[in-house]
């Protein structure tokens, strides 16, 4: 912290007998609670390190002979034909299929989320914030499957007229044109995403709101601010790290999310033309993998597959490193 | 731009509990009026009540009336957020806001009331950190984050957000208990300078500040833990020091109790 009077309230004050204040790892007494602390701390640190570590090198090794052999261009093929003396297979498909379901996911639930935080820690009255909070808790709770179920069964044939008149009315975007299929379109398997995503939003939003210094709040109302007016000043840039955190742990969950999809999507058929419809179908990473692991029945096979895992990976930690940036850009500004 | 404070018969509460009791008082334009009294006499409930910004409590009502010169602060048509555009506002912590810049801290009011123009806003800033004696200081690094002054600094930019938006009247909970002692003469210094043009009411548990700042002082107390607080006795700050009315006023004073 800099100064330019030189008084400065945050000045640490002297250590006992005048030495410099104990701080980091001096700090440690060496007793054995300590020690202990200290180790498992460590090991425990140690251990999530590596493990990722070796989950990349794992996909990595078993990934590379196959793609050594494939014939076809592993990033801009549609093929899907791995396994044999020449396999060819690409991920283009796959690679539009989750982004695009993903994203929209994301478009729906992280405004969608963030307003029911706000609704929750702000607006609500004092007695409705706990219940109405554990409800959307509970809303995490509920098992993948039984998102696939009520998207299959209720929610499929509720969305069904909704599409046709969205291809009628907005069909002559290339992203709306319609394709024949309906059911597991990737804009289907989005909605439903975001319906499974958003309490994860919205409980992490809510969160950070709640802990938004009243100082703030107060340091908003005293200047004249209407309730919004506060919200933005004060509540929003606030708990905006934490907003961007929950949106990138959805967005994991979304990417991954494989017993719903699995369930949910419409496969294309074989040679299907390519179109950039979101009334098309089309399999994610995660559903391929889960509807062929009977399949993996020769390594360079199998390979094929883990090749396709592991830019799901590298996938994910890309959307994690864009907002470890985005949060650490604006560090000086929230401490 | 000064106005008078006239408060009558007020009563504060915070849902069934009464915290402060019958309070009526006139506050001079253009003067500083300090409140003084020990902890839980009701002093800054009362001033917070002067911007409705108990409110902010859930369950905070007041009964009894308060006039801004011939305006009711608290008539059903008044806006409490217009009542807190007109009287600012200075907390006992400096609480700038965290996310902004020097220069966005002090514009802050401004642009909630719609001043979008950049050259009107640069002038009202400089006018404003000028006003708060820290123009030299922060001059070159305007769009460094406000959070990284001093406590003492902080402060005094909190002050320039509240004139920035230029009130009729300045409330200070206590502004100075959370600073050195030289950054609370710096403090001082300005409250002097800005009473020739507000209307200043400051709460202080240092009386020797409210010796030294003051034009009048007002001292609060309540009979026992759990009563509301109430208005002992107002006067000028010489008169409340020396010669007192009440003998509660001089046991406090004094330091017999408190």
């Amino acid at each position: 912290m800099s100064t330019v009077t030189g008084v400065s309230a945050t000045d640490d004050p002297p250590g006992p007998d005048g030495r410099t204040p104990l701080r980091g790892v001096s700090a440690s007494t060496g007793r054995l609670g300590d020690r202990l602390f200290g180790g498992a701390a460590t090991v425990s640190g140690v251990i999530v390190i590596a493990t990722v570590t070796l989950i990349a090198v794992f996909l990595i090794v078993q990934a590379v002979p196959a793609l050594r052999d494939n014939q076809a261009s592993f990033f801009t093929s549609r093929e899907w034909a791995p396994g044999g003396d020449t396999p060819r297979f690409g991920i283009v498909e796959f690679l539009w299929t989750t982004v695009a379901a993903s994203t929209m996911a994301m478009i729906i639930a992280v405004p969608f989320g963030v307003a029911v935080a706000l609704f929750l820690t702000q607006y609500a009255p004092l007695w409705m914030r706990g219940p109405a909070a554990a409800l959307v808790d509970l809303l995490a709770a509920v098992p993948s499957i039984v998102y696939g179920l009520w998207g299959l069964i209720t929610f499929a044939p509720f969305f069904k007229p909704i599409q046709g008149w969205l291809e009628n009315t907005l069909g002559w975007i290339p992203l709306f044109s319609p394709t024949g299929i309906s059911g597991g379109t990737i804009l289907f398997i989005g909605l439903v995403l975001s319906i499974m995503v958003l309490p994860i939003v919205t409980a992490l939003s809510r969160e950070v709101f709640a802990q938004t210094p009243l100082a703030h709040k107060e340091g908003a109302l005293a200047l004249g601010a209407t309730r919004w007016e506060m919200i933005r000043t004060a509540v929003l840039p606030f708990g905006r790290p934490g907003v961007i955190s929950a949106a990138m742990l959805a967005l994991g969950r979304a990417l991954g999310e494989t017993i719903a999809v699995t369930f949910l999507v419409s496969s294309l058929p074989d040679g299907a033309a390519w179109t950039w419809s979101l009334f098309n179908g089309g399999e994610t990473f995660a559903s391929k993998i889960a509807n062929n692991a009977a399949e993996f029945s020769n390594p360079n096979k199998t390979g094929a597959y883990i090749a396709a895992g592991l830019v799901l990976f590298v996938l994910t930690f890309i959307v994690n490193s864009i907002a470890r940036i985005v949060i650490e850009r604006r560090k000086a500004f929230t401490e | 731009m000064a106005k008078r404070i006239d408060v009558s018969d007020l009563n504060v509460y915070y849902g069934a509990f009464k915290a402060v009791e019958g309070v009526s008082m006139t506050v001079e334009p253009r003067s500083v009026t300090a409140f003084i009294g020990p902890s839980g006499c009701g002093k800054s409930t009362f001033l917070r009540t002067l911007n409705r910004m108990h409110e902010v409590i859930p369950g905070g009502r007041v009964e009894g009336k308060v006039m801004l010169d011939d305006q009711d602060l608290y008539a059903p048509s008044m806006d409490p957020v217009m009542v807190r555009r007109t009287i600012g506002m200075v907390f006992q912590r400096p609480n700038p806001f965290p996310t902004m810049s020097i220069y966005d801290n002090v514009a802050a009011g401004l642009r909630l009331n719609g001043v979008r123009n950049k050259k009107t806003l640069d002038g009202i800033v400089e006018q404003s950190l000028k006003g708060a004696n820290l123009w030299n200081e922060v001059k070159d690094r305007l769009s460094k984050p406000g959070a990284g002054l001093s406590g003492g600094q902080q402060q005094r930019l909190c002050i320039a957000r509240a004139i920035a938006v230029q009130p009729q009247v300045l409330l200070m909970d206590e502004p100075c208990s959370a600073l050195d002692p030289i950054s609370t003469l710096a403090i001082e210094d300005l409250i002097n300078e800005l009473k020739s043009d507000y209307t200043i009411v400051i709460v202080t548990h240092n009386m020797q500040q409210a010796a030294r700042v003051s034009d009048r002082t007002a001292f609060f107390n309540l009979k026992a833990t759990g009563e509301p607080g109430r208005l002992i006795e107002i006067d000028e700050t010489t008169k409340i020091f020396n010669n007192p009315n009440e003998q509660s006023t001089e046991d406090y004073i004094s330091g017999r109790f408190g």
